[in-house]
């Protein structure tokens, strides 16, 4: 256990001085991922100035979760897929992987774990400290209490592995799927939009609300986010808290349960 | 006639260090240094000649070449192919030559041979007439007829350097310049492409200027011999003048290498 | 008039062969199409679900709110399909096929464009051609002439002001290949944030969009004209001013290949 923990340690200490290396890479990234919650929030002041009543939460807190939201982006994008783990199942090389001595699903879960850690650990403290030294409503709120932060770090650590727990069930998936491709493609658009990329969940209608907060992808971003502007307090966090719980030990055992049907195919047939 | 003189070039390039520490030091300076990719360098050749241009990695071989062909403008000096400073009148210029890069194609990988001739056809706007005879004449030498029909993407190395050879000289160029173009061949295909150039050179008296690190392609196709080593023409001469008997090339070059310490 | 007839027609001979070799792997075209097509649906639901909640944004209602973006779009795929060559720049350079470009009697500029021409981006195109007829068929617009030659001078002048920004990115390969991500905010981003009129993003970016990067004059003073909010024909002209935004791009391709000549790769 050590031994593997060690392994990732360093497989993110190589990614992380990779990511250095291309120090202006990273740099660009992070204007153009400022760049992004500046306009989205622009977008939304807009429709503040427009009718004020309409907003479902408060200015503040929408800028905050705009920003969270930009910041954490390599967490939650499901767009960020394992590429090398998708061709390997495509290709088949996937078969060479079972002759180690190693659990594949623990295997690509830690290292999609690591990949992603690592790029946003990079891009998200300048977009966070330059967001809160943004004039209010257009900054990043301060924590409101110690407590409630707890929560935030919480959740937030919860939704990034309901996140990446969907995308093993996808990786899994895909040895089902005649189109790697095609199946990454369909669950990028509709997660993006499911979970709350597209525009933040509070502003869809009530009952398409209800909908969404039925699947898991509600469970990724968008729980932290409300959690740290406040929004998402009391007997409602507790058990929305719950639920994420739920909905990541179900991905989990979805995607493992669908691991063991792919594995005895790839015995089968050989690959 | 190509002349080159007193031709200088250098590159700056950025240090990067591999290693955690040394990427975090990058992040606030970067270190450059300067290489010296050519320094005083001269010739000149006549037309219909061949010449062999060899060095070993890194001497400034594809410096050389990218600037006869006009890719790169050199930092001093001055450069002539027939009348023409070749990176001041570009378009004028790559029309009189055809560059074979033997590690990469300049054909369309999808598509049949057949369609990048017709689209080179357009590219150098080849007349017609000219166009069908020069097909025609390359495709009987190279013995391409059952590959003209064929992608790219399918074909050996060896077929598609003979293709590759075909496609820069359907323009009828009065310079050839060729970069490693037996690189990675087998026996036969080496053998076809160098007995091709030869009787290139001896039917249209096309200029033939070669870099290759198979002493054999210069000991089959070239009397003549440029060596480069750091930048510098070290060797101007002809193959007799390196050859001590009983030595077969290969050794021979090691030891002219190992003499200029390069 | 001979050159250009010739260029055009060796343009057409680049496009037809590098069509036929898209369709060489036609599965990977059609599921980027649909990729391509589900992607800026998400945009569009975006905003369907925002106007359920608000009536109307900075005097825009829904039905010309999805005119102004589905003409963006529109805009944006056509750059997008035929300036594909300055898109994918960074791996022409880095492949050094700019050598074999430098090595061809033809302008660069013909060559690069030749390189590459994506018809996936047809997906796109037809999800803006959908949202575009449905906003027509919503919005209280009085078609004429004038408003349809507004509409194709608002394509003309968006795809030529999308292409010069495309040839700036293509520009800065020559200098550096970290870091051009920056320039994805002034093509993605102007393609996603265009859905709205300008001048909901405040004065400033009005300013922003007039002067320095022509938006404005293919998206929202045209946009006035075809809704009737103004009567003056020079606001439905002002796309064609926008063209001369290339001029700039065409200059820094210039001097980008010079640099390239200059350093090599």
């Amino acid at each position: 256990m050590r031994l593997v923990c060690r392994k990732y340690v360093s497989f993110f200490r190589l990614r992380f001085s990779m990511g250095l290396q291309y120090r202006v890479a990273a740099l660009a990234g992070v204007v153009t991922q400022f760049f992004w919650g500046f306009m989205e929030i622009m977008v939304f002041r807009a429709f503040y100035e427009t009718d004020a009543q309409a907003f479902p939460v408060s200015f503040a807190s929408t800028a905050s979760y705009i920003w969270l939201q930009q910041a954490f982006l390599a967490f939650f994008m499901v767009w960020f897929m394992e590429n090398e783990i998708l061709d390997a199942i495509v290709n088949g090389n996937v078969a060479y992987e079972l002759c180690r001595p190693v659990d594949i699903y623990g295997m690509w879960f830690a290292r999609s774990v690591a990949n992603r850690a690592s790029r946003a650990v990079l891009r998200c403290f300048p977009i966070l400290v330059v967001a809160a030294f943004l004039p209010a409503p257009f900054g990043i709120m301060k924590p409101r209490d110690p407590v409630s932060f707890l929560w935030f770090i919480w959740t937030l650590a919860m939704g990034f592995l309901v996140t990446v727990a969907f995308c093993m069930v996808v990786y899994m998936l895909a040895f089902f799927t005649v189109s790697a491709q095609g199946l990454r493609i369909l669950c990028v658009s509709a997660v993006e939009f499911l979970s709350g990329l597209v525009i933040p969940l509070p502003f869809f209608p009530e009952k398409i609300l209800r909908v969404m907060q039925a699947l898991p992808f509600a469970y990724m971003q968008n729980v932290p986010l409300l959690v740290y502007s406040g929004d998402l307090t009391g007997r409602q966090l507790w058990r929305t808290a719950a639920l994420q719980l739920l909905w990541l030990v179900a991905l989990i055992l979805l995607g493992r349960a669908l691991w063991l049907l792919a594995k005895r195919r790839i015995v089968v047939q050989g690959g | 006639m190509i002349t080159m003189e007193h031709v200088c070039k250098s590159y700056k390039v950025a240090k990067r260090d591999a290693g955690f520490k040394e990427a975090c030091k990058s992040l606030f300076c970067r270190e450059y240094e300067t290489i010296q990719a050519l320094s005083d360098v001269s010739f000149t050749i006549r037309d219909g000649e061949m010449v062999g241009y060899i060095g070993p990695n890194g001497a400034g071989k594809s410096s050389t070449i990218k600037i006869l062909s006009g890719i790169l403008t050199p930092d001093s000096g001055t450069c002539d192919v027939n009348g023409r400073v070749p990176w001041k009148d570009r378009i004028r210029h790559v029309k009189e030559i055809g560059v074979v890069f033997g590690q990469r194609t300049q054909l369309w990988w999808d598509v049949p041979v057949i369609d990048s001739f017709a689209l080179l056809k357009d590219i150098y706007s080849i007349p017609e007439e000219i166009y069908q005879a020069n097909k025609e004449e390359l495709t009987r030498r190279l013995s391409l007829s059952e590959l003209l029909r064929t992608p790219t993407r399918q074909l050996s190395l060896g077929q598609r350097m003979r293709c590759e050879i075909a496609a820069s000289l359907l323009h009828s160029p009065k310079v050839l310049f060729l970069d490693e173009p037996t690189i990675g061949l087998d026996a036969v295909s080496k053998l076809a492409v160098r007995d091709f150039i030869l009787r290139q050179n001896e039917l249209h008296g096309t200029t033939v200027i070669l870099t290759t690190h198979d002493m054999q392609d210069i000991e089959a196709l070239t009397k003549r011999i440029i060596l480069i080593g750091k930048g510098k023409i070290l060797m101007d001469g002809t193959l007799e003048d390196i050859r001590k008997s009983g030595e077969n090339m290969d050794e021979t070059v090691a030891t002219l290498y190992h003499s200029y310490g390069i | 008039m001979m050159g250009i007839k010739n260029s055009w027609k060796l343009y057409r001979h680049y496009i037809s062969i590098v069509v036929r070799e898209t369709m060489t792997y036609k599965v990977s075209f059609f599921l980027s199409a649909v990729g391509q097509f589900l992607v800026s649906f998400n945009v569009f639901l975006g905003i369907f679900f925002l106007f359920q909640r608000f009536s109307h944004v900075k005097g825009f209602t829904y039905e010309e709110v999805l005119l102004c973006f589905s003409i963006m779009l529109l805009e944006f795929s056509l750059a997008e399909m035929w300036a594909r060559g300055f898109d994918a720049f960074g791996g022409i350079v880095r492949q050094g096929e700019f050598d074999r470009i430098l090595v061809r009697p033809r302008s660069t500029v013909l060559q690069v464009l030749g390189s590459r021409f994506e018809l996936s981006r047809m997906g796109r195109m037809l999800q803006s051609v959908v949202i575009f007829g449905y906003g027509i068929a919503k919005s209280d617009v009085d078609w004429n002439f004038g408003r349809g030659l507004t509409v194709a001078l608002m394509l003309i002048g968006g795809t030529a002001l999308f292409t010069g920004l495309f040839m700036v990115y293509a520009a800065l390969c020559f200098f550096t290949l970290d870091g051009l991500e920056f320039m994805n905010v002034f093509t993605d981003g102007a393609r996603e944030y265009g859905k709205y009129p300008v001048n909901v993003y405040g004065k400033r970016m009005l300013q922003f969009c007039t002067f320095i990067v022509p938006y404005a004059l293919v998206q929202y003073y045209p946009l006035l004209y075809l809704l009737g909010r103004v009567k003056n024909p020079a606001y439905a002209a002002l796309p064609l001013l926008a063209c001369l935004f290339l001029v700039p791009c065409y200059a820094l391709w210039r001097f980008g290949v010079k640099k390239y000549q200059s350093a090599g790769s």
